[in-house]
């Protein structure tokens, strides 16, 4: 139902990350937008620099295409690995003054973050 | 905050087919968190209970709880969905300091779950049948506390002071798909609906569900399709918000009655339903708007690095399926049968949170109908002017005690009554407080008969009515001697007895 959700529901381990789409098409207008997103300052020659190089990190990456047949499942793991658990037993925690002693700012048991404007998501 | 025009709901639904879809974040109650070994508690002194790892501190690598995962299986069959041979988390990302990593592990493109269904009963009994897209791993976040600001809200704050104990807590997310046909009844079925999954969880033992303390929270989406005649085309799927904060069951069904009748009125008085978050206030009993949505959703999801696949084998998933217990809606059409409740008891029972109580009761022996009448009489009324749960006052063993008792002809009701005080006053067993109280009643016919001949003697008026045959004439005599008896008689031994020693 939200737009988080994924339209369709893959069960299959050759699904492709979210996102990998069609590679080699990075704009500037993208560019703009991911550091928007990720809260980065960028001046039109650094995006315009950024997406340069992306481009070719892009078109790079997808010469994988060229040896990856359908028969090869894609990985984001280098080692084929799976189900590493940890058994349900409580350990060792920080303190609070540890938890709190990296911190920029805090009011002796929490974290103090400037002003928020947004929502919890 | 301005008051929305509303349609009335009658008139709403004339116009509008409402169109559901529900969110539900189950926190599951295992002893750490998701991917740390910190406890899975959280209430307590702020930033006590966490990890490198719930801190998001460099070098900290998260793994994943084996039970959390088992507990997901298990409410994924539950609820009718396959499970992923293979499945993985995501990085869901966003700026917002309730965790410590600008970004949620969560699980995208492949969850655990995916394509159940759930069997819901709308309050006259009819069944709904919900379908189920996905139920997917994820963690809870931290806790902030805005300060300053005119309001203390959210808005002009001037900081946010953050606790991550809750950061880490195991959360299963289930998403259903589009509800269609819910009708009149939407408020009603997204009531049953998260009732359901409650119902569920805590059958399966897997969360506290208390609502009010957020272990089970609902996000609810509305749209409203308007209808057409027969024979045209459906309308398109309108526009849907998403209301949160919904913390009771009796919220979700006002929510849901109250954006139905809110977006309603803007529709049919031309206006556009915004796609957007809003927030539901228990004390106003209405939504405010909050962020439309946008870029902010923008998570530029990704398979997480620092986790490996979760791939459970057939035989475990196998294994946590036969281990599934029943059905609570199963259950309780079982146990309506084999009681041979009406609907009216059961809905009484049910309603009254004592259908363990009486499954055990009846186990211990008493009868179906004595435990319901006990439970949810007396017992239910005690509990009630002492603002506890009937539950905490007295063990189902004694109840089926006290009721043999009166069953054997030990105890009338009256009496009954007194001995279940005692018994929840603490002075023992039923038995222990009929011998301490001394309440059994009189069954000896001898003092029964001494007690009538001196009523009878006393009242020689009524003796002659009585003989007479002015039958009922007889209660004050039966009335005298119940007194003399200290009320430990049974009143229908006592007339007859009267009757015979009249006409003797």
């Amino acid at each position: 139902m939200s737009s988080e959700t994924p339209p369709t529901v893959s069960t299959s381990a050759n699904s492709r990350p979210a996102g990998s789409g069609t590679p080699g098409e990075i704009t500037t207008d993208q560019v703009a937008h991911l550091a928007g997103l990720a809260r980065i300052n960028l001046s039109p020659e650094e995006i315009t620099k950024l997406t340069g190089e992306l481009v070719a990190i892009v078109e790079n990456v997808a010469k994988v295409t060229e040896v990856a047949t359908p028969d090869v499942p894609a990985t984001s793991h280098p080692i084929p690995l799976s189900n590493v658990y940890r058994p349900d037993v409580v350990g060792e925690t920080l303190t609070q003054e540890q938890a709190l002693s990296g911190a920029p700012d805090h009011d002796g048991s929490r974290f103090r973050v400037s002003a928020i404007l947004g929502e919890e998501q | 905050m301005n008051k929305a025009e509303l349609m009335d709901y009658d008139r709403a639904l004339e116009l509008f087919e409402p169109v559901l879809g529900f969110e539900v974040h189950v926190e599951l109650n295992t002893k750490t968190k998701m991917f740390s070994d910190a406890p899975n508690f959280f209430g307590g002194e702020p930033n006590t209970n966490v990890t490198p790892v719930d801190l998001g501190l460099p070098g900290s690598l998260p793994v994943v709880n084996e039970q959390a995962v088992k507990y997901s299986i298990s409410l994924g069959l539950a609820l009718g969905c396959s499970i992923a041979p293979s499945s993985r988390f995501a990085r869901k990302n966003y700026f917002y300091p309730d965790l410590a990593k600008n970004y949620q592990i969560s699980q995208f493109d492949e969850p655990i779950a995916f394509g159940g269904s759930v069997e819901v009963e709308l309050p006259d009994g009819r069944l709904f049948t919900v379908p189920i897209e996905r139920a997917h791993m994820e963690e809870d976040a931290g806790k902030l506390t805005h300060v300053g600001g005119a309001t203390g809200r959210i808005q002009g704050a001037e900081y946010s002071l953050v606790d991550y104990n809750r950061a880490g807590v195991p959360l299963v997310e289930i998403v259903t798909d589009i509800i269609y046909g819910a009708e009149y009844d939407a408020p009603e079925l997204a009531k049953a609906y998260v009732s359901t999954i409650r119902d569920i969880v805590v059958s399966l033992g897997i969360s506290d569900a208390k609502m009010e303390r957020g272990n089970l929270r609902c996000d609810a989406n509305i749209s409203l399709r308007r209808r057409t005649a027969p024979g045209e085309p459906p309308a398109k799927l309108g526009t849907r918000t998403e209301t949160k904060n919904v913390n009771s069951l009796r919220s979700v069904e006002r929510a849901i009655r109250y954006e139905i009748q809110r977006q309603a009125a803007i529709l049919e008085g031309g206006g556009t339903i915004i796609q957007e978050t809003r927030h539901w206030h228990e004390d106003t009993g209405q939504t405010s708007a909050g962020r439309p949505k946008s870029d902010a959703d923008d998570y530029r999801y990704f398979p997480e690095p620092d986790l490996l696949p979760v791939e459970p084998s057939a035989e475990l998933i196998e294994e946590l399926r036969a281990a599934l217990p029943e059905a609570p809606a199963i259950r309780r059409r079982r146990l309506k049968a084999d009681w041979g409740f009406t609907d009216l008891e059961f809905q009484d029972v049910v309603n009254s949170g004592l259908l363990n109580e009486i499954i055990e009761t009846t186990a211990a022996g008493a009868s179906a109908q004595s435990a319901r009448k006990w439970w949810t009489g007396e017992i239910a009324r005690v509990a009630n002017a002492r603002g506890v749960d009937a539950s905490t006052l007295v063990s189902p063993l004694h109840v089926s005690e006290l009721v043999a008792l009166v069953d054997a002809g030990t105890l009338t009701d009256r009496l009954a009554r007194q001995v279940l005080e005692g018994v929840i006053e603490g002075e023992g067993t039923p038995d222990e407080v009929v011998a301490s109280r001394g309440l059994a009643v009189v069954s000896d016919d001898g003092a029964l008969i001494a007690a009538i001949d001196d009523a009878l003697a006393s009242q020689p008026d009524v003796l002659a009515k009585i003989r007479d045959g002015k039958v009922q004439a007889a209660g004050a005599v039966i009335g005298a001697v119940m007194k003399a008896m200290k009320g430990q008689a049974d009143a229908a031994r006592v007339r007859e007895l009267v009757l015979e020693r009249a006409n003797a």
